[in-house]
């Protein structure tokens, strides 16, 4: 031991040396209620009843295999500083035994059954999607998050859910800032407090995965399938999570931030969701004006496109440049069309029927007439109407 | 091959430089299970310096927040990549490499049952894993779509995923092929005397590990072969756009994958289970139960697999039902920590290098074990699902619980491959550096994950800024300790370099290979040897 343990006493220097050290260059940067703390060590706080039994229950293994371990290697500690030859002591006989045998078959198997029956409960808990007062459909895109209030107060609300863009720029900049980094979005997903709301999932694209740590939720988003889940927030505030499901590139950076509000507030937001929602909605018949088509594309193009296009247009590794791009360039209106409504090379590029036919014309009208491309032409939503047929 | 079909005129002292081919034919048609157990070893070690590279690198982009080497494209083609090296290229090769040289030896047999096969089922690892690695040059970059490849993901990347398909495809064939040639000889080459239930323990475990690989190599095989279709010749077996089910792919991918780290883990535990007798200077406790216990483990691993997709949204019968299944295999699991320690209790025991892997292996493949037992739970799993206490967890027991396993078998029966000792105080410091660095590496992850941080992120909150920069620091610790090893202790054993190994380095040590000379000879057992009552000494 006299050989080993400098070797130790220095490994053990070292390990504190780096923390101090990290713990002076850590940047500035506080818990985020209803996000991740700083540091933080233990299980989710929870925000709902389900996050609360989660909690419990992993406290309680916790304990039973901090128990475990410390009786197994307690016995074998106990065995590597009194059984070694350098003290003398001589190796006894004895090889098997059935009983003791027995004895640690069966007292696990018992232990494990234990905690099963403990975890059944919940288990049961969490799969009762029934009797939910708001259901709500949450669609993974590459890379957002779209929400469809399809059931209760809100019905008919919709609306997508985009990591702020000046995040995404601190992100490749390599200059992270502020306690909500990477977790801000554009529109948080709104739901009442105390109330029973069914999250049903489903992706376009690929799997992802819809999750906030602190209601105790996690439910892959399937392409082609629905699948739910659903909470009942104890308290009212700001909840966040991430995609969990490895989903392409820009897997980091589709946060999902959920406010949880009174039931007064929810009414009102409701009420102005839909006056936003009225006022929002483009007349596909309507004739544009190059610039405003111009205008409103840009918009259209800054929080689907430029993620992947960049805001150049000039694509980056396998994205295809838009710049001078032949098919953007070309007279005939419809390829660019088609590109947008049924996507290219297996999905690399998506398709994007999901945007409003006024959002469609708008883009590849911006992308037409932006950078190097100065094409004059204008694809009004009517184009977009007659393609889609 | 006369010298084998006819053994009766030759006398063992001449067999080393009898028909021992030179130059290079001695490596490319190796077909001396020594050789190719050489062979095995040095192309794992290649490949975990390859991954292990990929690893530095994602955790060089981890070490801060934001994105400061890397793009978060390549990052993923880094995780996939050192997954998918790591896997099958490191873990996987090296213990074939010492099934290769330890089995005849162990069990009295001239060489392995199809020498030829053998050679083959190495040599078609180097394209495989040429094209693996060479797909980080082709258009749009290596896969990047996490080594599990789940679909749809597979389906939009670039050519290098029909690469990498192929070349699992060929690695498996090879594993195939050498688990054949396990089986066979484990059944069929065995000295008289030589009883299956006296067989020592790391060839039980391959044996079981053999059938393992057997039954699900070609489920892998499967799988990726329908992604292949489907990418190609407009199946839709995992295509949504078709009508496909992407969670089919997940659960054919894992009735592969849940055996898959079992057979990474089991010849770990034969050779965990010789070593800690030899050195406690006492019999393995429990022999009868230790091979019941890993056959449950093997039968058990094939019910358990969707314990890997509680978060798809399963029936609550299925999510019961692999709940309670997963937790019972840390019965098995179990009996086997306990019967090493008691052989521990009351032996005679010396901590030299081997016994430090060992003992250092119980230790941390135990907490492992636990973090395993805390995700079977299907409640607790949901947050814990894809979150970096997976990352810790498996690394727990793939890099604490196989490799340590594999330094530990290097160090016991290094002398007898190479002819001499290593220096026990190098090795002492290859094992207490990689301890600590490996917690220090992996242990920061499991609150990582507890506090919700998802795995295979190029960038993240400035909450989990601080474990990650601990996590990065000690995995660059712990590479440096991979490099030591190989400078210091490799290089000069294979160099000759050390003090001469005796026939028996290990007092207490049991078993044939301990019957013939250090280094052994290049043919042993030509003649099938007479074995005493126990099958661990040759009397004549």
């Amino acid at each position: 031991m006299s050989r080993i343990s400098p070797w130790l006493r220095a490994g053990r220097a070292g390990l504190i040396g780096a923390i101090a050290w990290t713990a002076s260059v850590a940047h500035a940067v506080n818990d985020l209620p209803g996000g991740p703390a700083v540091r933080q060590m233990s299980y989710a706080k929870p925000a709902t009843q389900i996050a609360a039994q989660m909690d419990w229950l992993h406290t309680v293994m916790m304990v039973i295999c901090v128990l475990i371990c410390i009786a197994v290697f307690g016995v074998m500690f106990y065995s590597i500083l009194k059984h070694r030859k350098s003290r003398g002591h001589q190796p006894a006989d004895f090889h098997e035994s059935v009983k003791v045998e027995i004895a640690w078959t069966v007292v696990p198997f018992l232990i494990v059954i234990g905690m099963g029956a403990m975890a059944t409960k919940t288990v049961v808990a969490q799969k009762d999607t029934t009797n939910a007062d708001i259901t709500i459909k949450a669609t993974g895109y590459q890379w957002k998050w779209g929400y469809d209030y399809l059931k209760g107060e809100g019905e008919g609300i919709s609306f997508l859910q985009t990591l702020d863009t000046s995040h995404r720029a601190m992100s490749d900049a390599g200059q992270p800032a502020g306690d909500d980094y990477l977790l801000k979005v554009d529109n948080p997903l709104v739901v009442p407090v105390d109330s029973k709301i069914r999250i049903i999932t489903t992706a376009t694209d690929v799997i992802h995965a819809w999750m906030i740590p602190q209601f105790g939720v996690k439910q892959d988003a399937i392409p082609g399938f629905v699948r739910d889940t659903w909470f009942r927030a104890d308290k009212t505030g700001d909840f966040y999570g991430q995609c969990a499901e490895l989903c392409g590139k820009e897997h980091a950076y589709m946060p999902i931030h959920v406010k949880v509000v009174s039931a007064a507030d929810y009414t009102a937001w409701v009420d102005a969701e839909k006056k936003k929602m009225a006022a929002r909605a483009d007349d596909p018949k309507k004739e544009w004006k190059l610039p405003d088509l111009i205008a409103r594309g840009a918009k259209v193009y800054a929080a689907n496109c430029a993620v992947c296009h960049q805001a150049n247009g000039k694509g980056a590794g396998p994205v295809k440049p838009l710049d001078a791009s032949p098919v953007v360039l070309d007279a005939d209106k419809g390829r660019q069309i088609a590109v947008l409504l049924n996507g290219q090379n297996n999905g690399a590029m998506p398709s994007w029927k999901a945007l409003s036919d006024t959002e469609i014309a708008a883009v590849i009208t911006y992308t037409k007439n932006s950078w190097s491309n100065h094409t004059d032409q204008i694809v009004q939503p009517a184009d977009i109407v007659a393609a889609r047929k | 091959m006369s010298a084998v079909l006819h053994p009766g005129g030759h006398d063992h002292a001449h067999d080393d430089h009898h028909h021992a081919p030179h130059g290079w034919r001695r490596w490319v048609f190796a077909t001396n299970h020594k050789d190719i157990g050489t062979l095995y070893m040095l192309f794992s070690f290649t490949m975990l310096m390859i991954g292990g590279v990929l690893a530095l690198l994602i955790r060089a982009e981890l070490f801060q927040p934001g994105l400061q080497f890397v793009n978060p494209e390549l990052f993923n083609q880094f995780t996939t990549m050192h997954g998918l090296i790591m896997v099958f290229g490191a873990i996987m090769p090296a213990f074939v490499g010492f099934a290769n040289w330890m089995l005849p030896l162990q069990i009295g047999a001239s060489d392995m049952a199809f020498a030829r096969m053998n050679n083959f089922s190495f040599w078609l690892m180097i394209p495989a894993a040429l094209m693996l690695v060479a797909s980080f040059f082709m258009p749009g970059g290596a896969p990047a779509a996490g080594w599990t490849l789940y679909a749809p993901l597979t389906l939009q990347m670039g050519p290098s995923m029909d690469a990498g398909i192929f070349a699992m495809h060929i690695l498996g064939a090879s594993s195939i092929m050498g688990s054949i040639n396990i089986i066979v000889t484990i059944l069929n080459m065995r000295a008289p005397g030589m009883t299956l239930m006296k067989m020592p323990m790391f060839a039980w475990t391959w044996l079981i590990t053999a059938y393992l690989l057997i039954a699900v190599m070609p489920v892998l095989a499967g799988a990726i072969t329908m992604t292949l279709t489907d990418r190609h010749f407009g199946t839709s077996f995992f295509n949504p756009a078709g009508g496909g089910d992407p969670i089919m792919y997940q659960h054919i991918f894992w009735f592969f994958g849940h055996p898959e780290v079992y057979i990474m883990i089991l010849p770990a535990f034969g050779i965990v289970s010789q070593i800690i007798p030899a050195f406690a200077r006492k019999k393995l406790f429990g022999y009868a139960s230790m091979v019941y216990a890993t056959a449950s483990i093997a039968i058990l691993s094939f019910i358990v697999w969707a314990h890997h997709m509680y978060t798809t949204g399963m029936p609550l019968t299925g999510q019961l039902f692999f709940m309670y299944a997963t937790m019972l295999i840390s019965v098995p699991t179990g009996v086997k920590v306990f019967n090493w320690i008691a052989t521990m209790w009351r032996g005679s025991m010396t901590f030299e290098t081997p016994m430090l892997w060992a003992v250092g292996f119980i230790f941390v493949f135990t907490m492992g074990g636990f973090t395993g037992l805390i995700l079977s739970m299907a409640p607790i799993d949901i947050n814990l699902q894809d979150t970096y206490y997976v990352v810790a967890h498996f690394h727990y027991v793939l890099v604490a619980g196989s490799l340590f396993a594999l330094f530990a078998g290097v160090y016991y029966w290094g002398p007898k491959w190479t002819g001499v000792m290593y220096s026990e105080t190098r090795g002492k410091i290859h094992f207490w550096g990689s301890l600590i660095f490996f917690n220090v590496t992996f242990f920061p992850m499991h609150f990582l994950g507890l506090a919700g941080m998802p795995r295979r992120y190029a960038d993240y909150p400035m909450q989990f800024a601080d474990f990650n920069m601990v996590a990065s620091i000690g995995a660059f610790g712990f590479g440096f300790m991979q490099v030591y090893f190989f400078l210091c202790v490799v290089l000069p054993m294979m160099r000759g370099q050390g003090e001469p190994a005796p026939q028996k380095p290990w007092e207490a040590a049991e078993g044939l290979e301990w019957e013939v000379p250090s280094p052994a000879p290049f043919h042993t057992f030509e003649t099938p040897p007479k074995l005493d009552a126990t099958a661990t000494r040759v009397i004549g």
